[in-house]
């Protein structure tokens, strides 16, 4: 219980900050309506046949990175504001690290791919 | 924290950020088994596809249940914040019979497909399906779990400051959760039923 004593103290204080910073009743709604529309989009370009289809991946790519960044700033609240900074950066660094690891993963597997003889051919040496 | 003169940066704000870099971590961790499923989806080895398996209205009811939960949580958290407890207890309500929803419909996709030969040692393809979904599943269903305590711990403590700050932290995994949702429905769901 003590560890929280000091802390009831320097939190009173932020409590003003606290109703601007988590956003409104608006904003949720905002970003709900958002996401079902980014949503339904998804789905009517997947089971469309009126679209390119070679095409529709990189549509539901771009709708789903839209998605993304509509939950982050109406929902997780990751914005411009003084006290975001860290956050952003740190979300910064986290996108770098994905894009290595599933670019980079992707990449190294269809090289392997193309290169590696097929397994037939194979057990055909080892004999 | 970029504050200046201003002394250092309330608890609250420091709290979010250590756990907004957890939550980016378990985002690099499922990342890894998204480029495991990118490279497999393909490797069916005569067993059922995608194409097959996936039925996209179940899903599209899944997708809805989440999403209205991020919703309904957002709304609690703003209850607590002004100190509208009903409206707090029914908005957490909402959210964990939201959450319980998405996992039994979940569970029953898997229960499914495991009876109709489609387990996860059928294939590479349905080991990295059931690695990928199952590990956000269990994220949900940690959540829930994670959410009862919460509703408890108010209940007993009242809204006060640790309390509250909890309540933001879990509200920050849940709507998490929804982005790996989002991340997980167009590269598994609607780009495999084509």
């Amino acid at each position: 219980m003590e560890e929280y004593a000091g802390q009831q103290v320097s939190t009173v204080e932020a409590g003003d900050e606290q109703s601007e910073s988590s956003g409104s009743i608006a904003t949720y709604t905002a970003g709900l309506g958002f996401a079902l529309l980014l949503t339904g989009a998804s789905f009517l370009v997947s089971q469309t046949n009126l679209l390119w289809a070679p095409g529709v991946p990189a549509g539901l790519a771009v709708l789903a990175i839209a998605q993304m960044g509509v939950h982050l700033v109406f929902f997780l609240h990751i914005g411009t504001g003084s006290d975001n900074t860290n956050n952003v950066l740190a979300l910064g660094f986290g996108v770098l690290i994905v894009t290595l690891i599933v670019a980079g993963s992707l990449w190294i597997m269809a090289n392997l791919d193309t290169n590696m003889l097929p397994a037939s051919a194979i057990m055909e040496m080892q004999r | 924290m970029a504050r200046g003169g201003e002394g250092p940066a309330p608890v609250r704000i420091v709290v979010a950020y250590g756990f907004w870099i957890f939550l980016l971590s378990d985002i690099i961790m499922f990342s890894a088994l998204f480029a495991t499923y990118a490279v497999l989806s393909g490797q069916t080895d005569g067993g059922p596809s995608a194409h097959k398996l996936f039925e996209l209205r179940h899903v599209g009811i899944e997708t809805l249940c989440l999403l209205f939960s991020s919703y309904t949580c957002g709304l609690g958290i703003l209850a607590v914040g002004r100190g509208h407890m009903r409206g707090f207890y029914l908005c957490f309500a909402l959210t964990f019979v939201l959450g319980a929803t998405f996992l039994g419909l979940e569970l029953s996709e898997f229960v499914g497909m495991v009876a109709h030969g489609a387990g996860p040692s059928r294939s590479a393809f349905l080991s990295a399906f059931f690695s990928l979904v199952g590990l956000h599943g269990a994220h949900v269903t940690a959540g829930l779990t994670w959410l009862t305590f919460m509703v408890a711990q108010t209940a007993v403590r009242g809204p006060r400051d640790f309390v509250r700050r909890r309540l933001l932290c879990f509200s920050l995994f849940w709507h998490a959760l929804d982005i790996i949702w989002v991340a997980l429905l167009t590269l598994v769901y609607l780009m495999g039923a084509r």
